[in-house]
């Protein structure tokens, strides 16, 4: 057993399909590596959540279900954080006008909240446009030792 | 299957005891069209008794509000019981918790139907 001054870093990859199975694949992936990394179960939750969030993203808006389309996950851990970065094969989209969830006029509704939770349940959450398409979105939780 | 739902009568009101996982698919799929159901039968009171929800994404908290905009514009009410720590706190990050009128003790929550 490595003690935290040595913990081992570990990276997982994987191209999944664009299915709801896959979100689901994807945040036992994301939760078993943040489990081995030291989180505790609330940011556990966060974490799974967040990474759900995301790949629904992928997989919905982005690939649209599309079976020659792939989502491209990455889990990467180290001493002091976790890194989730999930890639699709979508047209994109442009994330400078994302509404607010919280603003009165869109607080009833029935979606639009996937970004808002990510960026609630992460330390740095950030977005880019991918070449020739699709978008990519990097997670990164801090592992503070106590 | 991802949720299971079982619906009761206690006088005048509706409770349905929500078990699982409200995540995009089955489980929103599931509650979505048990509310429905209910406010075509124009059951006017409804309480979610979410006491055994292990899970809810941002899916399920979608079929929430669309449920309860569904059953308020048909003159009804819809509350939520028993919500664990997971469903209150993504509740009250967005902002929802204020929205519902949440309760704790089912007793209490079957009395505050107004008639």
């Amino acid at each position: 057993m490595r003690d935290k001054e040595h913990r081992v870093t570990e990276t997982l990859e994987r191209s999944l399909d664009s299915t709801l199975e896959s979100v689901d694949s994807a945040e036992e992936i994301a939760v078993g590596a943040a489990q081995r990394a030291g989180f505790d179960e609330d940011n556990l939750m966060r974490i799974g959540m967040a990474v759900r969030e995301s790949m629904v993203n992928a997989v919905v808006h982005g690939n649209r279900y599309s079976d020659k389309k792939k989502v491209r996950l990455s889990v990467v851990h180290g001493p002091e954080q976790l890194q989730v970065t999930i890639a699709d094969e979508g047209e994109g989209f442009d994330f400078e006008q994302l509404p607010d969830p919280l603003a009165p006029e869109n607080l009833m509704a029935t979606s639009g909240r996937g970004i808002f939770l990510i960026r609630s349940f992460m330390d740095e959450f950030r977005m880019r446009r991918l070449d020739p398409g699709g978008t990519e979105v990097t997670l990164v939780k801090y592992l503070v030792s106590k | 299957m991802s949720v299971k739902l079982n619906t009761r009568q206690v006088g005048d009101v509706s409770v349905v005891d929500v078990a699982g996982r409200i995540t995009l698919g089955e489980g929103s799929s599931a509650l979505r069209d048990t509310l429905r159901d209910m406010v075509s039968k124009s059951q006017k009171k409804i309480l979610l008794n979410l006491g055994e929800v292990s899970y809810i994404d941002s899916s399920g908290i979608g079929e929430l509000v669309s449920g309860f905009t569904t059953v308020t514009n048909s003159g009804g009410q819809l509350k939520l019981l028993n919500l664990n720590k997971r469903v209150k706190d993504l509740l009250q990050i967005t902002k929802l918790y204020t929205v519902f009128d949440v309760h704790e003790d089912e007793a209490a929550a079957i009395r505050s139907f107004a008639s």
